[in-house]
């Protein structure tokens, strides 16, 4: 969905076309994700089927040739107004979880016979790299200019300090788990914790 | 798991080699370990450990409660003695110092950042900061000096004349860390020194010990903070007394499609 969303915020603003919206995009989203043109084309097209977004004739002659690259489309009422409410609605969460990783970890618990502290501290050492590159690119940016490339940074980061919290939580529960376990086969009444 | 031989990084390929001591080698812990008790009642506290933290490098200590992680700070600050094993800070193994040997390093090389603000209330935040080198003998205009670059350094000179408890926590702790490197002491020992904070205050801590390693020093952090670690040339991660493993940063420069925002929003 952000993608069509994308495309009309930049359309809100004035009629464009298509490699300028890519390159727009790029630019706004921080410079973290480089758009297929052919995706933004087919992104066009269905704002267009679905009167969201129109060809707009009266918009400025292609320079060099390649006309078709060149078509300007502009947002229609319709498409401001569903903008609009895509901007003023809270993004709602997907379901439960279902990342590769939550599932892998939930099926070593109950497999018994993997290494569940392995997979946790492989898990653990993987993400905490990832997060010490994303705070080497925050350290380089330059907080009056890059603003939108901050941001995204902090949503990386935090993103994976979650990860990393949660691994640190399910070794806890296994631990605490396991510590309960041998205390019920040792002693029944000495249950204290 | 990786062995305690994985602190050895492509950058520094000598770096956990426990035989001879490198120039630039900051704190060095060659098999220290720190045990309790004995016998049926014998509490390792750390296993034989092999760290280095060469100069430049900011190192970060995660681990849960009882992984032995305030253990090896205290090593490393001379706060407690090694069972087995050598400690080695400044150059100097910390097993040959008495107790006024100690001192004089910590006031000459080893400075520390704890959680708790730990700013005299009745000293300004200058005179804090002063306090290290008056103790040890510098006379007070060049203490003063040395106090208003170090102040200057974490952007506290305009606060300099204020009383700790008119700073918030923030410049409190900025002005912590202004004392812990004071006069030059170079290396920098930080137990939780985010863990008062908001995000962006403790943002800021990192980013001040960041540039300390950066210039030349060099910093070992004990953190449960993810995000703080991240930070750190290397986090080493400590269970039940063993360093277990030790990440570095992802080699990616640029950002790949497995990266989850980017992966989101090519879903979407």
């Amino acid at each position: 969905m952000s993608v069509r969303y994308g495309l009309l915020a930049l359309l809100a603003e004035e009629p464009t076309h298509g490699y300028q919206l890519k390159t727009a995009f790029e630019r706004r989203t921080g410079g973290s994700w480089a758009l297929n043109i052919g995706q933004v084309y087919t992104t066009l097209q269905r704002l267009e089927r679905d009167g969201l977004v129109e060809v707009d004739l009266g918009g400025s002659p292609a320079g060099d040739g390649e006309r078709a690259d060149r078509t300007d489309y502009r947002i229609t009422a319709a498409g401001r107004e569903q903008l609009n409410t895509w901007f003023a609605s809270a993004v709602v969460p997907e379901g439960p979880a279902r990342d590769e990783l939550t599932i892998k970890v939930l099926l070593a618990v109950a497999a018994g016979d993997v290494d569940v502290d392995g997979i946790l501290q492989r898990q653990r050492t993987a993400t905490l790299a990832q997060l010490q590159a994303y705070t080497r690119r925050k350290a380089q940016a330059d907080p009056d200019r890059e603003l939108a490339w901050l941001m995204l940074l902090d949503a990386l980061i935090f993103k994976a300090e979650a990860e990393v919290r949660w691994l640190d939580a399910c070794e806890a529960r296994i631990r605490r788990h396991a510590r309960r376990n041998r205390e019920d086969g040792h002693d029944r009444t000495d249950r204290n914790d | 798991m990786t062995a305690p031989t994985a602190m050895t990084d492509q950058r520094r390929p000598m770096a956990a080699t426990p035989e001879g001591t490198r120039m630039d080698d900051a704190i060095r812990l060659e098999g220290a370990s720190r045990s309790f008790g004995g016998g049926h009642t014998l509490v390792v506290a750390l296993h034989p450990t092999d760290l280095v933290v060469a100069a430049g490098e900011l190192v970060a200590v995660m681990g849960p409660s009882g992984s032995g992680k305030s253990t090896l700070l205290s090593l490393v600050g001379g706060l407690d003695r090694p069972t087995a094993g050598r400690v080695i800070v400044g150059g100097q193994d910390l097993g040959t110092l008495n107790a006024k040997g100690l001192a004089v390093l910590r006031r000459r090389t080893v400075g520390y950042v704890f959680q708790e603000l730990n700013l005299l209330a009745g000293l300004t935040a200058r005179e804090n900061v002063t306090l290290p080198l008056e103790l040890d003998g510098a006379k007070l205009g060049a203490a003063r000096q040395a106090a208003d670059a170090a102040l200057a350094a974490v952007e506290m000179s305009h606060l300099a004349d204020r009383f700790p408890d008119d700073l918030s926590g923030g410049e409190q702790q900025r002005v912590a860390i202004a004392r812990s490197m004071v006069g030059g002491r170079r290396i920098v020992l930080a137990d939780e020194p985010t863990g008062a904070l908001d995000s962006m205050n403790g943002e800021m801590v990192m980013r001040l010990l960041r540039k300390h390693c950066d210039d030349g020093g060099a910093a070992l952090l004990v953190t449960h903070d993810a995000a703080h670690a991240a930070w750190a040339d290397r986090v080493v991660f400590l269970r039940d007394g063993r360093i277990v493993d030790v990440s570095v940063p992802a080699p990616s420069p640029e950002f790949s499609r497995h990266d989850p925002l980017t992966a989101a929003l090519d879903a979407a």
